[in-house]
């Protein structure tokens, strides 16, 4: 179930250099949006949509949260939208995150960290937050982890913030020692196939938030593949109706 | 209220309104924002006689103004099909064309056999899919051969036979009157138009497949244009398709010789395009004291 339609974005702040906060009135969405689903917004002047995560739920308030990255034309458009424009948004779409009894490590790489928020929230203490980026200046939303009660972990690849270091160092520190029951797990597709083989290796069940190129945004067109095997069989799965979150055991990170 | 019936190669549709192959599924995505019945028909998604898994991706690259696609005929085939996808369609009340593609004339034929005494209304035969190796376009660029498949999936099925064409071809006309020789009772046009992006980082193209079939709004000129050719070539009927996004693009390819029309890419954009543009007919045609839509066919006034 989704709803399409002109929701006006009433918070627009930008987090880091290039990445934009918007947060959009829509109670019907937010009414039925779950952690790890996604939004297909529409770029003025574009001609397909550009799927952006869901990144915080507020159903009391009837909105939901998106942090994107500009990393074309078309999120450039998105960008310039202001407080107080309509957005035209198909949401909420995919299958977000399971859950499970226990206690979470939630691994975020660059703009993989924001569908990370509404996950860790759920778990709040019992979620640690492990974070990857850039540089300091890349850096976003660690105070929103702590303020949900997450224990957090920063790393960036030149040490000017947190640990200098890959977020998969810092996770299997974390495994090395403390119980966990699920792991989930966002961002580019060499960290996920390492963080999918450290959960593996830890026999701790993992789940792994993906993208690909899309077109409906629904499970119509088929576009949007991603190949999966399962019992030995491989099949193609879709981002947008099977996934975004797929369980990393079924995913084939090298295509 | 204008009336927007047409019997289009013997059947009747409320609307002249459908969503084309590949774009729609099998209807199930989009029941949840309006009822199917709101559709003249629905063509669903290519089925071929055994399941295919399709291209390896990325199958999706926008363009401007449209997109490219090489989904590659991704399907639950025929089986799936009939006992799944076409019984939950069934009692929808709204026309159901069965989109068939095989790699062989024979696979063809045997497809449409086992599509007799279903409740499927009508079969779209695909001469034109350009993502596959084997049959797809291959049966589409050739005159002799769109003929031989056409006649041997006739001969084959009991259900009104729509042909349809690919627009990557010297001459469309000879194509459709190929077709027409052959049995068919109705063509469908444009499919895709071949076409390719190139990542200029990287130096590779978009598309895993290389090259793919470009729809969407940028096509529709193109897609006027060949179907006001074929509407004056053949006596069967046309369905026309290409890059209609709008209502008054709907009556554009209706002037041009459509008696129904297919809606594709403009679904991606917004889901309830399909909706829109029945609206926006019935109230264009009130607007302009055309009581019923077939009143529109084929009356472009060519200089």
């Amino acid at each position: 179930m989704y709803k399409q339609g002109l929701y006006p974005i009433i918070r627009k702040t930008a987090s880091a250099k290039g990445i934009f906060d918007i947060t959009v009135l829509c109670p019907e969405v937010a009414e039925l949006a779950q952690p790890g689903q996604f939004a297909q917004l529409l770029a003025p002047g574009f001609f397909l949509r550009r799927p952006i995560s869901i990144c915080g739920i507020d159903k009391s308030a009837g909105t939901i949260r998106m942090v994107f990255e500009v990393r074309g034309k078309g999120t450039e458009e998105l960008s310039r939208l202001n407080e107080g424009d309509n957005i035209d948004m198909i949401a909420p779409l995919g299958t977000g995150f399971g859950t499970a009894e226990g206690s979470a490590v939630c691994v975020g790489g660059g703009i993989g960290v924001p569908p990370m928020l509404g996950i860790a929230s759920l778990y709040g203490e019992r979620a640690t937050v492990i974070t990857g980026f850039r540089n300091a200046a890349a850096v976003i939303l660690q105070e929103d982890f702590a303020a949900a009660g997450c224990e957090t972990v920063l790393c960036t690849d030149d040490g000017s913030a947190g640990i200098h270091g890959f977020v998969t160092t810092a996770l299997d520190e974390h495994l090395k020692s403390k119980k966990t029951d699920i792991i989930y797990a966002c961002g580019p597709m060499p960290m996920l196939k390492a963080v999918a083989g450290l959960a593996d290796s830890y026999g701790v069940r993992c789940e792994v938030s993906l993208e690909q190129r899309m077109a409906c945004g629904v499970g119509a067109c088929l576009g949007c593949a991603v190949v999966t095997e399962k019992n030995g069989k491989v099949t193609y799965k879709h981002v947008c109706k099977d996934g975004p979150v797929f369980d990393a055991k079924e995913v084939r990170f090298d295509g | 209220m204008a009336d927007l019936k047409v019997t289009f190669a013997g059947v009747e549709f409320s609307n002249p309104v459908i969503p084309a192959s590949g774009t729609y599924g099998y209807g199930r995505e989009y029941e949840c924002l309006y009822p199917l019945s709101r559709l003249g028909g629905i063509s669903v998604k290519g089925t071929t006689l055994h399941e295919r898994t399709g291209n390896l991706p990325p199958r999706i690259a926008e363009t401007p103004m449209g997109m490219l696609n090489s989904v590659g005929l991704q399907n639950g085939g025929s089986d799936k099909f009939l006992e799944y996808e076409l019984p939950n369609l069934a009692g929808k009340g709204t026309r159901i064309i069965a989109n068939i593609a095989g790699s062989t004339v024979e696979e063809c034929a045997e497809l449409a056999a086992k599509l007799n005494g279903s409740a499927v209304d009508m079969i779209e035969l695909n001469i034109s899919c350009p993502n596959v190796k084997q049959g797809g376009a291959a049966f589409g660029t050739d005159c002799t051969v769109a003929g031989a498949v056409t006649k041997a999936v006739r001969d084959a099925s009991d259900k009104p036979l729509m042909v349809k064409l690919s627009p990557n071809v010297t001459s469309i006309t000879d194509i459709a009157r190929s077709v027409e020789a052959n049995g068919a009772d109705a063509v469908s046009l444009i499919n895709t138009l071949l076409g390719m992006r190139i990542d200029i980082k990287t130096r590779r193209p978009v598309l895993h497949n290389n090259v793919g079939g470009l729809s969407g709004p940028a096509v529709f000129p193109v897609a006027v244009r060949m179907v006001w050719q074929v509407a004056n070539a053949v006596k069967i009927p046309v369905c026309g398709m290409g890059g209609i996004s709008s209502a008054e693009d709907a009556i554009e390819m209706m002037m041009a010789g459509a008696q129904t029309v297919q809606i594709g890419a403009a679904i991606f954009r917004d889901p309830y395009a399909p909706v829109k543009i029945i609206d926006g007919m019935s109230e264009w045609c009130d607007k302009n004291g055309v009581r019923s839509i077939g009143e529109i066919v084929g009356t472009v006034k060519p200089w």
